[in-house]
C-alpha cells in the first residue's frame, strides 16, 4: 500500500509538473489553435500531405539545364548539377549544393545553402577564378538567381514550415483535381505577399504556384510539368516552367534522372569541400 | 624558365598518375580553357628612361584546364597550364603551370584514432587561397604572387606541395608541406609598374642556405560558428614578399627572401545585408616582429528602385606598423571605399570601382574594373587604373605615369 502511495505522488507530481509548463505555454499555444480557422487547418494539412510524401528520400542528385528566355524569344542557357541532403528534423531545413558547369566563364562556381525554417539560411559561394570561398548574405531572398526568373526563396523556401497556409477551393487541373491552397511566406524579405499553389488529389504533388508580389498582383507562374515517380514513392517534376507575367520573360528548368542514395553525407555539404567539387 | 620546366613535369608527372588509373576504368574527363587578348592604353609616356615608349601594349594569353576524376569520385587531377605573350615586355612574357596535383580522399579506417574522418591527400601544384576582404589579401600566403599579370597582386603563381585536408565536426584543418619556393614575377626592363630599377628576378638571394628548397610549413584551422566564419593559421618559412636590394654593380634591384614565421586570423561576421570583415596578422621577419590589419564591412542594398540590380557599398581601413627594413607595402594606413553594381542579369554585368587613399600621404589610387558575357563564351572586361598626389620620395611615385586603361576579350571553351 505504502509503495502504492509513493507511485502515486510520484505521478501526481509528474502530473503537476506536466500541467504547470503546459500553464506556461498554453498562451501562445492556444493563440496558435485559437485562430486557426478551418481553412487554415485544411491548408496546412494539404501541404503538409504534400511534403511528407516526399519524406525519406535522404540524399539525391540531377543535372539541370536552365534555359533564360528574354520577351524577344531570345534564349541564353546555363547548366548545373543539384545535389540535396534531406534533414530529417523537420524544424531545420534541408541541405543543397548546386555546381554550375555552363556558361564556362562560371564554370567550377558552386552555391551551398544550409536552409533554416525563419532564421536567413547559411549560404556560401564559391568562385574558382579565386579559389575563394566566400560566405554571402542570405538576405537576398527575392533577389533572381543567376539572372533567370527564379528568386533565390523559389529554390530554399520549399520547406513546409516557411508558410502558413489557407485552403481556397478544389478545381479541375489538367487530367487531376487540384486543390488550391493559398500560402504566405513566414520567413522574412520575402518578395511575395502571397502564393495561390495547385496540389493534385491522386499523388499530391505541386502542379502550379502563382506568386503575387509585394503590391499583391500577379508576378509569375510556375507550372512543374513531366513528373516522374522513383522507387514507387518520390515524384520528381522534370520540366518546371516559370513565366514571368509582368515582363514576359520565362526561364525553364530540365532536369535529367535524379540519382536517389547516392551515399552523400554532412560532410558533402562544408564550405571546405567547395574547393575540392571538381 | 628551368624553374617552369621543372612546374611542367611534376604536373605532368602528376596527371601521368591520374591517367594510368584512368585508362582502364569508366572516369571522367573535362577539358576547358580559355583565350584572351589584352590591350593596355597608357595615358602618360613611361616614366623611367629604359622603359618601352609606346602608350599601347597587346597581349595574348592562353590557360587550359584538364581535370579527372575517378569512376568512383575518390580520386582526382588537375593539370592547368598557363601562358602570356606580351609585345613589349619580356618577363610579361612567360608561362607558368597553375595547377598539376593528383588528390586522393576518403574516410579514416573504422576503429582507428581518427575513426570517421574525411580526409583528401593531395600532392602537386596546386593554389591555395585565405581570405575575407577586398581591398588586400593580408593573410593570402600559400601561393606567389604573379606580379607580372596584374598589380592587383591576385594572380598567383602554382605552388609546388603536399596538403593534408581532415574535416571534422569541428572544423577544417589543412596541412601544408611546401617544399619548392617560387620566385615572385617581377616586370622587366622595358615594362611599365616597375622601380626606377628593374628587378633581376632570376637571381634572387636567400637567408636560408636551401635557398628556393627550403621546406616551408603551413597549418590552417577553419570553420563557421553560426554567423561567423573564422580561419587562424601557421606559417613558417620563405617570405613571399622580397626586400629589393640595390645589386653591386647599380644596375638592378636583386630580391631577397627572408624567412619568417607567421600567425594569420581571418573572421567573417554575416548579418542581415552586412558582411563585417577582419584580416590580420603577426610576422617575425627580417627586423622586429610587426602587425598588419584590414578589417572593415561590405554592404548591399538588393533589388535597388525595383530593378533585379544590387548596390554594394565597401569600406576597409588597413594597418601595417612594418619597420622600414621590411618589404615595402603600399597597405600601411590606408582608407579603401569602394562599390559594386550588379545587374543580376543574363550577361551576369557587373561593375566594381573603388579608391584608395593614404591616411599620411595622401597617395590616392583609383580603381575601376566592368564586366559582361557576350552570347554563351565571350567575356569583355574593362579596367582602369590611375594614381594620384604620389610624391617622389612615395613607394606609388614608380608608377605615378603608368595610368591606364585595359580592354580583355576572353573566348571561353
Amino acid at each position: 500500500m505504502k509503495q502504492r502511495n509513493i507511485f502515486s505522488a510520484t505521478l501526481l507530481f509528474v502530473a503537476s509538473i506536466a500541467s504547470f509548463s503546459q500553464l506556461l505555454i498554453s498562451p501562445a499555444l492556444a493563440a496558435t489553435i485559437e485562430e486557426k480557422t478551418p481553412e487554415e487547418v485544411k491548408g496546412f494539412d494539404i501541404a503538409a500531405r504534400s511534403d511528407r510524401s516526399d519524406r525519406g528520400f535522404g540524399d539525391s542528385e540531377a543535372e539541370m539545364t536552365m534555359v533564360l528566355r528574354n520577351a524577344a524569344g531570345q534564349e541564353a542557357s546555363r547548366t548545373m548539377r543539384f545535389t540535396t541532403l534531406e534533414i530529417p528534423d523537420e524544424s531545420v531545413g534541408d541541405k543543397s549544393l548546386v555546381l554550375f558547369s555552363t556558361p564556362r566563364d562560371i564554370e567550377g562556381t558552386a552555391l551551398l545553402s544550409h536552409a533554416k525554417m525563419l532564421d536567413p539560411d547559411d549560404q556560401w559561394l564559391y568562385l574558382p577564378a579565386l579559389k575563394r570561398v566566400k560566405r554571402i548574405s542570405s538576405r537576398n531572398k527575392s533577389g533572381p538567381f543567376v539572372g533567370s526568373e527564379f528568386a533565390f526563396e523559389d529554390f530554399t523556401a520549399s520547406e513546409l514550415n516557411k508558410f502558413t497556409y489557407k485552403y481556397l477551393r478544389e478545381e479541375a487541373c489538367g487530367e487531376l483535381q487540384c486543390d488550391v491552397v493559398e500560402r504566405f511566406p513566414r520567413y522574412e524579405n520575402s518578395g511575395y505577399t502571397k502564393q495561390i499553389s495547385w496540389v493534385d488529389t491522386t499523388d499530391y504533388q505541386i502542379r502550379k504556384i502563382a506568386f503575387y508580389d509585394r503590391r499583391d498582383s500577379l508576378l509569375k507562374e510556375l507550372k512543374f510539368e513531366d513528373y516522374r515517380q522513383y522507387a514507387d514513392t518520390y515524384w520528381r517534376s522534370h520540366r518546371l516552367v516559370m513565366k514571368n507575367m509582368q515582363t514576359n520573360k520565362s526561364t525553364d528548368l530540365v532536369y535529367g534522372e535524379y540519382k536517389f542514395g547516392v551515399g552523400l553525407t554532412d560532410s558533402d555539404f562544408v564550405k571546405g569541400r567547395l574547393s575540392r567539387l571538381r | 624558365m628551368k624553374d617552369t620546366f621543372r612546374q611542367f613535369l611534376l604536373g605532368l608527372v602528376m596527371l601521368s598518375v591520374g591517367c594510368g588509373v584512368a585508362v582502364a576504368s569508366d572516369s571522367e574527363w573535362d577539358l576547358s580553357g580559355n583565350t584572351a587578348l589584352q590591350l593596355r592604353g597608357f595615358s602618360q609616356n613611361a616614366l623611367w628612361p629604359e622603359q618601352n615608349s609606346s602608350d599601347a601594349e597587346v597581349s595574348l594569353s592562353g590557360e587550359w584546364e584538364v581535370r579527372w576524376r575517378s569512376e568512383e569520385g575518390d580520386q582526382r587531377a588537375s593539370f592547368i597550364p598557363f601562358a602570356r605573350w606580351d609585345e613589349n615586355d619580356d618577363e610579361r612574357t612567360h608561362m607558368d603551370l597553375r595547377e598539376g596535383y593528383w588528390a586522393y580522399e576518403g574516410t579514416a579506417y573504422e576503429g582507428s584514432a581518427y575513426d570517421g574522418v574525411d580526409f583528401e591527400f593531395l600532392v602537386g601544384v596546386n593554389k591555395v587561397f585565405w581570405g575575407v576582404t577586398e581591398s588586400v589579401h593580408l593573410v593570402d600566403i600559400i601561393n606567389q604572387t604573379d606580379l607580372v599579370e596584374d598589380i592587383d597582386q591576385e594572380d598567383k603563381l602554382g605552388q609546388p606541395m603536399v596538403n593534408l585536408a581532415l574535416q571534422q565536426d569541428w572544423g577544417l584543418l589543412n596541412i601544408y608541406l611546401l617544399p619548392y619556393f617560387r620566385e615572385r614575377t617581377f616586370p622587366g626592363q622595358d615594362g611599365r609598374f616597375r622601380a626606377p630599377l628593374p628587378v633581376d628576378w632570376d637571381d634572387a638571394e636567400y637567408e636560408s642556405g636551401a635557398e628556393e628548397k627550403h621546406m616551408d610549413l603551413a597549418l590552417r584551422y577553419s570553420h563557421y560558428f553560426g554567423d561567423v566564419d573564422v580561419g587562424v593559421y601557421y606559417f613558417r618559412g620563405t617570405n613571399r614578399e622580397p626586400r629589393l636590394e640595390v645589386s653591386s654593380n647599380g644596375q638592378r634591384l636583386t630580391p631577397f627572401y627572408d624567412q619568417i614565421d607567421q600567425l594569420g586570423v581571418d573572421v567573417q561576421y554575416t548579418k542581415d545585408a552586412w558582411l563585417w570583415k577582419l584580416e590580420t596578422i603577426v610576422r617575425d621577419g627580417y627586423d622586429e616582429s610587426f602587425m598588419a590589419a584590414v578589417g572593415g564591412f561590405e554592404y548591399t542594398f538588393y533589388q535597388v528602385y525595383e530593378s533585379n540590380a544590387d548596390i554594394g557599398f565597401l569600406m576597409e581601413y588597413q594597418y601595417d606598423d612594418r619597420s622600414s627594413k621590411e618589404p615595402i607595402t603600399i597597405a600601411d594606413n590606408d582608407l579603401f571605399v569602394g562599390g559594386r553594381w550588379s545587374l543580376n542579369d543574363t550577361q551576369d554585368t557587373a561593375l566594381l570601382a573603388g579608391v584608395v587613399v593614404d591616411d599620411e600621404t595622401s597617395e590616392t589610387f583609383f580603381n575601376i574594373e566592368a564586366e559582361r558575357r557576350f552570347g554563351d563564351s565571350v567575356v569583355v572586361e574593362l579596367r582602369v587604373r590611375a594614381i594620384t598626389n604620389a610624391e617622389p620620395d612615395e613607394p606609388l611615385y614608380s608608377f605615378s605615369q603608368d595610368d591606364y586603361i585595359q580592354l580583355q576579350i576572353s573566348r571561353f571553351f
